[in-house]
């Protein structure tokens, strides 16, 4: 099997509210030295070891429905799994 | 005229919707389910406010690859009327008809109030019966209503004078004070207030009604 980890994040010229509110909430637990906080989401993918073209499908799969290109990127790595 | 009223799974201002068409302009209207293929016989298409698969990954972001929406893309590519309210404006905007994306509000939110736009373009099938700079009243109800684009594309919208309402005062952080945009033909439409929520003085306003209108008389227009 073929596991792949997908990270989508805002756009840095996107303000990240969710990211700015949690911030907000561990500077008042104390650490008020954390200069960022940004949030993004977590997607894993399993696939069969023999998939033809596993880039392709998976660059697809993230541009016409993990993210929405006008405010978000994403970036993956393909892991071995037993 | 013949109304759909396209209802997706978490769809929640269908019947409002409906009920503006049916009561509010008295003109022809049906719920469509998100499963139809065909929109034929229907002159203009309506997506309502909700929370289109309870919002999961991204407002609008399942909803656009529900059966309908070959046909909502048909609509807008034919020069159809289109009009995507609330949750109908992020899926048009996810669906890459309309430019730009809707995220969460600056003070992350849930906004629910009555507030005053400016109507931008008075020139539109959606806004023939407004005065250019008219303020009315209509409702808000949203946690991810701020309009965001870049600033080629906010360029590119005030030259094509695509911007149609705007906020009177920065209410969610929206880039430009946006509160509702159309493509570049002008046949489709999505903006975050509620124009159905707003079609009688019981409502608390009914400035919204004038916007139903509009593409009435717009489509009166084009047929003759």
């Amino acid at each position: 099997m073929k596991l792949v980890k997908i990270y989508v994040t805002l756009k840095p010229s996107v303000l990240d509210a969710q990211g700015e509110a949690i911030k907000s909430a561990i500077n008042t637990m104390g650490y008020e030295k954390i200069s960022g906080v940004h949030m993004g989401k977590y997607f894993e993918l399993n696939f069969d070891n023999d998939y033809p073209e596993l880039e392709k499908d998976v660059d697809a799969i993230c541009d016409n429905l993990l993210t929405n290109p006008n405010i978000e990127t994403y970036r993956y790595e393909i892991m071995e799994e037993e | 005229m013949k109304f759909a009223v396209v209802n997706f799974p978490g769809s929640n201002c269908d019947m409002d919707l409906y009920y503006a068409i049916r009561d509010g302009i008295k003109e022809e209207v049906e719920l469509v389910d998100y499963r139809e293929t065909s929109l034929d016989g229907f002159d203009g298409v309506l997506i309502p406010g909700g929370f289109s698969y309870g919002d999961y990954l991204r407002s609008g972001a399942i909803a656009v690859h529900a059966p309908v929406v070959k046909e909502i893309v048909r609509f807008a590519n034919e020069g159809k009327i289109v009009l995507g309210i609330c949750n109908g404006f992020q899926i048009l905007t996810e669906l890459g008809l309309l430019p730009g994306a809707l995220i969460r509000n600056e003070k992350s939110r849930f906004i629910c109030e009555t507030v005053t736009l400016k109507v931008i373009n008075d020139k539109t099938a959606f806004t023939n019966c407004y005065q250019e700079n008219e303020e009315i009243r209509i409702p808000i109800a949203h946690g991810e209503g701020r309009y965001y684009c870049d600033d080629k594309t906010l360029a590119e919208l005030k030259a094509n004078d695509q911007i149609i309402f705007k906020y009177d005062r920065n209410v969610n952080g929206s880039v430009d004070q946006i509160a509702g945009v159309t493509n570049k033909q002008k046949n489709v439409l999505g903006m975050m207030p509620h124009p159905e929520r707003a079609i009688e003085d019981i409502l608390g306003s009914d400035d919204g009604l004038k916007l139903f209108q509009s593409i009435i008389n717009y489509q009166v227009r084009v047929n003759n």
